[in-house]
């Protein structure tokens, strides 16, 4: 590679280096570098919402950056928010509602979501439609995914 | 049947994984000394290549390959019909013309793939591509579909003399002495306009050949690994046991990841058996609208006889359906716009007479709905223009045309997308119906609400529609289903996952037979390294058959579970339960014996067998219905028009579904919701925009507009029971039933809110623009 950058990028509380091509998309980063292939991609124009990843505490979609733009910076991603043994309360009350049918699009709900939650604890339906808006999902039709965000808020408060 | 485990809400097993990111789609997969694909793609939709030069692409660093269709010899050869014109109808004209790896001489439709590069990585892939430069002698484009046909037309195959694809008539009774009874004789046109599936996940692929073991590993996001496996084999000169495919988490399908052979599917195998090195393509999402299949695109001509009471006496069809380029799924869609196109009513005579013509527009193979929504749609504004024309309540025109409950089985008596018979083998429409009306409160609504709404300047309108969904066709889908040594129970299908839950669903069938929990259960249902035959998920069809294998399998392990604990406990099979991973005496117990203990006791390592005996607590079944189990449905809606910008809002949404026996109704639900946000789509949003090259102009999703929670109403899924009677669970299909009512419906709504205009609506997709342009023509 004649061109290089060197990435220092904390993800889910831990600190990569890696030697990079600088065009690589932080998508592609995360999903072939770090193997965290939970960040999904479905439209690499910024609209589906499947890409989104937590950056410096808000959601951001990781195919709309550059890997070396979040250089020093710290990510989660959906490998973040919970394990199978101990899920984040909003993907608990994702399984409980039924809120995903394929789950490919599920990890940008979640990471759009988990910010939105802490800082809207008591969410209105129309604020959760209005807060998902941005997130396509073509198996759910939403329905049951703001069923979830409501059951995750009466969790978490 | 009283159940303890079917029909329950069961949370899904498949989710924990999904939901922390721990799940394996096709796009996950990444191999040691791992090469990646990418295409080169026709710009135009119809032209001929003068030339293809690679030579730049070639120089590039990090570029391994870059192939034409010339480099692929003999092994360039056009896709497998994958399904056969109808052998029972006569004078059935069926021109099979199929995709091709890459393009050899001329372009059929834009997105066609002329040349490959394979590279070290995806980017350099793409790098590559940029630089191939291909001569074109672009042709006029075919696109219309009531022109192609005539004659000195432009023509997509030139060696057919037409742009027929296909030709068939179906009728049943005589549509034109029925006609000569005929109080009313309407006649309309209607243009049904394509859509896209669109998926989240776009397609995928990785191919791995392994030389020393001469052994082909393939991750497909296909719908059908089984036939995929099958055909790669016959193409490659493989035998079957050589080929693996897995579909693992598929990321959504609709349809169009059923089609096969895609170029690609043609092209990744080749490309690793010339290399020896894995190769993966990810398709992208301009592809995924320049080269995945698509569907809807009809012109009809209706005519329906009625009486003036309101009775239909027949009607007469005439479609002109697009399949595209090419025609590899045959004549599915159309045969079913045909066995849906009478809905649910007792019609006795029907004529309709199907063209089927090849564009230089992507293929066209099932899409959610695959058809059928065109015929809903055709059949029911029909009855709605009839309503207005004989001044007559479209609910009563419904219900007097209804398939009585005591009629079924009810013979369509024309083929369905099966080829057999179009036998409705249950149903009880009028209750559901009724059902809808008042849980939309419809007298409410036009008594009260409307009126007052209507002084407050507001454009509120309703619009209920009923719907059949044919479901649950052959020709057969099989079930393994064994009890492991740790006495969990593992379990495989062919039917592949692409969200329908079958994870949960199958294992809920099992569980209940075996009498373990469904944690349990491990079932497998893309992997043809777990079960050898199969056909695939489509035409919503999984419970019904693979379910019903399901149960064949789990049902015979049961068997063979308490032939060998009643000898080893000493006690009549009849006196034996199962429960809790356990087979106990009913009356004592404590005298148990564990599932795992037995499975080990069933395939002893030393000792005699007794003759006859099978090892193991392992079955596999199949089950093949000789008709499908038709399933009904009711959607209603109430939505207002904002008169300045046009823009909808849907304010109460409710369906009713029968879809007979439910595994899953949280799952149930989940399929209807989902449904019914394609098929909001397909009524005002989702409609693909081709020029008169056949230039798709909005191949985005910024362009392509697929609703989001903002569009989507709340819907009230209310549940009617009458179970299919030709199969032990008395499922029906309820995968696609969500999109095929909700067009007709939205249509019947709109024409409702604005009564102050002339509107007859005889399209769809509508959107803003195009119901303002309805409107101001309808004041002309």
């Amino acid at each position: 590679m004649e061109n290089t950058f060197e990435l220092s990028v904390t993800v889910n509380g831990t600190s990569y280096q890696k030697v990079i091509d600088p065009r690589t998309l932080l998508s592609d980063f995360l999903r072939n570098d770090l193997e965290l292939t939970g960040t999904h991609v479905g439209c690499e124009h910024g609209v589906c919402g499947a890409c989104t990843i937590i950056l410096n505490g808000d959601p951001v979609r990781s195919c709309l950056l550059f890997a070396p733009q979040v250089h020093g910076q710290e990510i989660i991603t959906v490998e973040g928010l919970g394990t199978v043994d101990d899920m984040h309360p909003l993907q608990e009350a994702f399984r409980e509602a039924h809120a995903l049918q394929c789950g490919f699009c599920t990890p940008g709900f979640l990471t759009t979501l988990v910010p939105w939650l802490e800082e809207n604890p008591n969410p209105t339906e129309e604020e959760i439609r209005e807060a998902i808006s941005g997130n396509l999902c073509r198996c759910t039709g939403y329905q049951h995914i703001i069923d979830a965000v409501k059951l995750a808020a009466e969790k978490m408060n | 049947m009283t159940y303890k485990v079917i029909g329950k809400r069961v949370k899904r097993v498949e989710d924990p994984r999904l939901l922390t990111g721990g799940a394996l789609f096709v796009g996950d997969v990444n191999l040691p000394n791992m090469l990646h694909a990418a295409f080169f793609r026709s710009d135009y939709a119809h032209a001929k290549i003068k030339s293809i030069d690679t030579s730049r692409a070639k120089e590039i660093p990090g570029v391994v390959g870059v192939y034409t269709a010339e480099d692929m010899g003999e092994a360039w050869e056009p896709g497998p019909p994958l399904v056969s014109p109808p052998p029972t109808l006569e004078g059935v004209v069926f021109n099979s013309r199929r995709q091709v790896p890459l393009v050899k001489d001329k372009v059929k439709h834009a997105g066609e793939i002329i040349a490959v590069v394979v590279a070290e990585s995806r980017y350099i892939a793409e790098d590559a591509v940029e630089e191939i430069f291909v001569d074109y002698e672009p042709l006029p484009a075919v696109t219309d579909l009531e022109k192609c046909l005539e004659p000195g037309h432009p023509l997509v195959h030139d060696d057919l003399d037409t742009n027929l694809a296909a030709h068939l008539v179906q009728n049943k009774g005589d549509y034109e002495a029925a006609k000569k009874e005929a109080d009313l004789v309407l006649k309309r046109k209607f243009k049904l306009d394509r859509g896209a599936a669109a998926a989240m996940e776009n397609r995928g692929i990785v191919v791995d050949w392994d030389q020393k073991n001469q052994h082909l590993m393939v991750w497909d996001t296909t719908q059908s690994p089984i036939p995929i496996r099958n055909g790669m084999a016959t193409r490659l000169g493989l035998r079957t046991h050589q080929v693996r495919v897995v579909a693992p988490f598929v990321g959504g399908g609709f349809g169009p990841k059923i089609m096969m052979f895609y170029a690609e599917e043609m092209v990744l195998p080749w490309l690793t058996m010339k290399l020896n090195r894995p190769v993966k393509w990810i398709e992208d999402r301009k592809e995924n609208f320049y080269a995945t299949t698509q569907e809807r695109e009809q012109v009809q001509e209706v005519e329906m006889a009625l009486s003036k009471e309101g009775r239909i006496l027949g009607i007469k069809q005439k479609i002109i359906h697009d399949t595209g380029a090419f025609d590899p799924y045959g004549l599915t869609t159309p045969l079913n716009t045909q066995s849906h196109s009478m809905g649910g009513y007792d019609v006795q005579n029907y004529n309709s007479e199907l063209f089927v013509v090849f564009t230089n527009k992507i293929i066209v193979t099932p899409v959610r709905g695959a058809g059928r929504p065109q015929g809903i749609y055709i059949v029911e504004r029909m009855l709605d223009i009839a309503s207005k024309e004989l001044k007559l309540d479209p609910r009563d025109v419904r219900r007097l045309n209804f398939i009585p409950k005591d009629a079924f089985p009810y013979n369509h008596e024309i083929i369905d997308q099966a080829f057999v018979e179009l036998i409705l083998d249950s149903g009880d429409y009028l209750p559901a119906y009724e059902k809808a009306l008042e849980k939309i409160e419809y007298d409410k609504f036009v008594q009260e609400e409307q009126p007052r709404l209507r002084a407050e300047g507001k454009h509120v309108g309703i619009g209920v529609v009923p719907f059949i969904e044919t479901t649950g066709v052959g020709p057969y889908e099989g079930a393994r289903v064994a009890v492991e040594p740790s006495g969990k129970i593992s379990a495989a299908t062919g039917v592949g996952t692409q969200g329908q839950s079958h994870m949960t669903s199958f294992a809920q069938i099992i569980a209940e037979e075996l009498g373990v929990e469904v944690e349990d259960v491990s079932l497998v249902s893309g992997d043809t390294a777990e079960i050898h035959w199969g056909t695939g998920t489509f035409a919503s069809r999984g419970a019904v058959v693979a379910g019903n294998a399901v149960l064949a399998a789990a049902s015979d392990v049961r068997k063979k579970v308490l032939k060998l604990a009643s000898k080893i406990l000493e006690t009549p099979e009849d006196e034996l339960e199962l429960g809790g991973g356990l087979v106990r005496v009913v009356d004592i117990p404590e005298k148990s014996i564990s599932l795992g203990e037995l499975a080990v006791l069933a395939n002893p390592f030393r000792g005699a067998v007794e003759p006859g005996t099978e090892p193991g607590l392992e079955s596999i079944k199949y089950f093949g219905p000789a008709y499908g189990a038709t399933a009904f449905g009711v959607h209603g809606m109430i939505l207002e028009v904002d008169p300045e910008t046009m823009m909808i809002k849907i304010h109460k949404y409710i369906a009713v579904e029968d879809c007979g026996t439910m595994l899953n109704p949280l799952v149930v639900e989940g399929q209807i919701h989902g449904g019914v946000s394609m098929g909001i789509g397909n009524a005002y949003y989702e409609k693909l925009h081709y020029d008169e090259n056949a230039q798709l102009l909005n191949a985005s999703l910024v362009d392509y507009l697929i609703p989001t929670s903002a569009e989507m109403p709340h819907i009230e899924v209310y549940h009617e029971n009458t179970p299919a009677p030709n199969n032990k669970l008395g499922t029906k299909g309820v995968g696609e039933a969500g999109a095929i009512p909700v067009p007709a419906a939205f249509a019947q709504a709109l024409e409702n809110a604005l009564p102050d205009f002339n509107l007859e609506i005889t399209e769809t997709p509508l959107s803003p623009n195009r119901l303002f342009e309805l409107l101001y023509k309808s004041e002309e």
